[in-house]
């Protein structure tokens, strides 16, 4: 009889110490590639998260995650600008004000973060992931992979994980031989779109007023940044959770160039006191 | 007789029943989860800040839940990479703010991944390899994580004072200073205006809009120390699950230094 009880029932401290996954990570020398997620023991874990992440359904969840964002880019005739504010914020509270929303996937494809509830580490972490995979690629096809595909192994990716609490909403702008200049749009819901200007976040909305007034294709590269700046300031002047610095970019034949990360405060006054904009705001101290 | 072993009635009318003779919930009849809330705040708050050559975290050591006081010393600072379970010879910094029991597990695993490091490849694990390591390690608990606000420090590759802060899911940021926890927005604005200067401006150089903002600059130890103190005696004073005592854990390229301060225990 205990030899049998013993063969149908296991020992109470089985799970006790260390599990055989986290044996397996601790003896090997790199992290694994593939995809591992710890999930809840219970039934539906994505409803299981959003009871504790989601501030939009339930204001008093206990985690709180960063969100609010102004992320623009457009395709002109010298290439692409990509534009981001620099705030993050959990709530109320303003978590960060230097958050690098531009994510360099390697040195001729750039990635944007935005999204609802964590986008800021799904962004992070997954546009990580597409620069090991665009690198593999790359070694073994013996050259770059195309902006179409990058976005596609993204916007895949994270389909395959819908309905799971990811939320992320990111841009591809690159540029490669076969395709010039490409911008692509994809979601967490799995959404992939190609075209010529995209703007994504709570501030979208006043980032795509200043941009559809004054975007067209032949803009100068001078015209074109000074756009995507000033578009991004609309933002995070009329947006409470888009602020900080304007984190700028253009994406090249030969690769992307930096054109820095900007204090908004100073840029706001510059514009109003030396063009006359923002003519509601009193310069009077 | 019947019905009632078949339905998800409550059990409580009638004592007679013990445990094991409970009726079984079978699937057939639905199954019904009970809500699994596995976390619980145990407050308290965690700083750090960077210098040219030293990195410095620093958390009370109060734990709650609740408005209970749990212990007035459980350390939220934790040595990473050490020789022994004293932490001699660590060489980088871990402050966990949060859920305690995960604070601990994520202590422990990513201070296992950083010996194992060692040993495979008879090197030091560089800060900024380590710092991209948790966020792998947060990551991996996306969908069920670890109720953690997270400071690592370290020295850079140039022996420069390195912080890096994340949140449960592992986003991260290089940064100059950074306070966690329950007094987070006590401490982050004080810090702003003291580590980076923010709102300050040099008197004289000009009227308005042409004044100069004040340019930050990496602060002397002894001035960072002090700072870190009035930080938290001003966060014990005002808000209640901070207190008791504070760890001070510094690195430098000697390695960490500890210090204890008492805080008010009210």
């Amino acid at each position: 009889m205990d030899a049998l009880v013993a063969t149908y029932s296991r020992s109470a401290l089985e799970d006790e110490g260390y599990s055989s996954d986290e044996h397996q990570e601790l003896i090997q020398a790199k992290p694994s590639l593939s995809l591992n997620f710890v999930l809840p023991p219970m039934q539906n874990p994505s409803a299981f998260l959003r009871a504790l992440t989601d501030d939009h359904a339930n204001p008093n969840c206990p985690i709180k995650l960063a969100h609010g964002t102004t992320t623009l880019a457009f395709r002109f005739q010298g290439g692409i600008i990509v534009a981001t504010d620099s705030r993050a914020s959990a709530g109320d509270w303003i978590a960060s004000q230097t958050v690098k929303k531009v994510i360099e996937i390697n040195n001729c494809l750039l990635g944007t973060m935005a999204g609802g509830a964590a986008p800021e580490k799904d962004c992070q972490y997954w546009l990580a992931y597409l620069g090991m995979q665009c690198r593999l690629h790359e070694l073994r096809h013996k050259r770059r992979i195309s902006v179409a595909a990058a976005s596609k192994i993204l916007s895949n990716l994270v389909y395959s994980y819908k309905g799971m609490g990811l939320s992320m909403g990111t841009m591809c702008a690159g540029v490669t031989p076969q395709e010039g200049p490409a911008l692509y749009y994809i979601d967490s819901e799995g959404t992939r779109l190609a075209g010529n200007l995209f703007c994504v976040g709570s501030g979208q909305t006043f980032a795509y007023g200043v941009l559809d007034a004054e975007y067209h294709y032949n803009l100068t590269e001078e015209e074109a940044l000074e756009l995507g700046s000033r578009s991004i300031l609309a933002a995070t002047h009329r947006d409470a959770f888009s602020g900080g610095f304007i984190n700028l970019y253009h994406v090249k034949e030969d690769g992307w160039v930096k054109h820095g990360f900007r204090d908004t405060n100073p840029i706001f006054w510059k514009t109003k006191l030396e063009k006359g904009e923002f003519s509601n705001v009193t310069a009077n101290l | 007789m019947a019905s009632l072993l078949g339905s998800n009635t409550t059990l409580t009318s009638n004592p007679s029943y013990s445990f094991s003779q409970a009726p079984h919930n079978n699937a057939a009849a639905g199954s019904k989860e009970h809500s699994f809330y596995p976390y619980t705040d145990n407050g308290g708050s965690t700083l750090g800040i960077t210098g040219n050559d030293f990195a410095i975290i620093a958390g009370d050591t109060r734990s709650t839940s609740g408005y209970s006081i749990n212990t007035r010393y459980s350390p939220k600072v934790f040595r990473i990479g050490g020789d022994d379970e004293t932490g001699e010879g660590a060489h980088i910094m871990l402050s966990v703010v949060g859920f305690a029991a995960d604070g601990t597990a994520l202590k422990e695993r990513l201070n296992a991944i950083v010996k194992m490091y060692k040993y495979q490849h008879g090197k030091k694990m560089s800060v900024k390899a380590c710092a991209q390591r948790l966020a792998t390690i947060l990551y991996g608990k996306r969908f069920f994580p670890y109720y953690v606000t997270a400071i690592l420090g370290g020295l850079d590759e140039d022996g420069k004072g390195a912080l890096y802060s994340y949140d449960p899911v592992g986003s991260y940021e290089r940064e100059q200073c950074r306070a966690a926890g329950a007094a987070a927005s006590l401490i982050m604005p004080f810090l702003d205006n003291q580590v980076n200067f923010k709102n300050q401006y040099l008197p004289g150089t000009g009227e308005g809009h042409d004044l100069q903002a004040r340019q930050a600059e990496p602060l002397p130890r002894h001035q960072v120390e002090q700072l870190v103190r009035d930080a938290f005696t001003s966060a014990t004073e005002r808000h209640i699950e901070v207190g008791d005592g504070l760890q001070i854990l510094v690195l430098t390229k000697e390695g960490v230094e500890e210090a204890f301060f008492h805080l008010k225990r009210d």
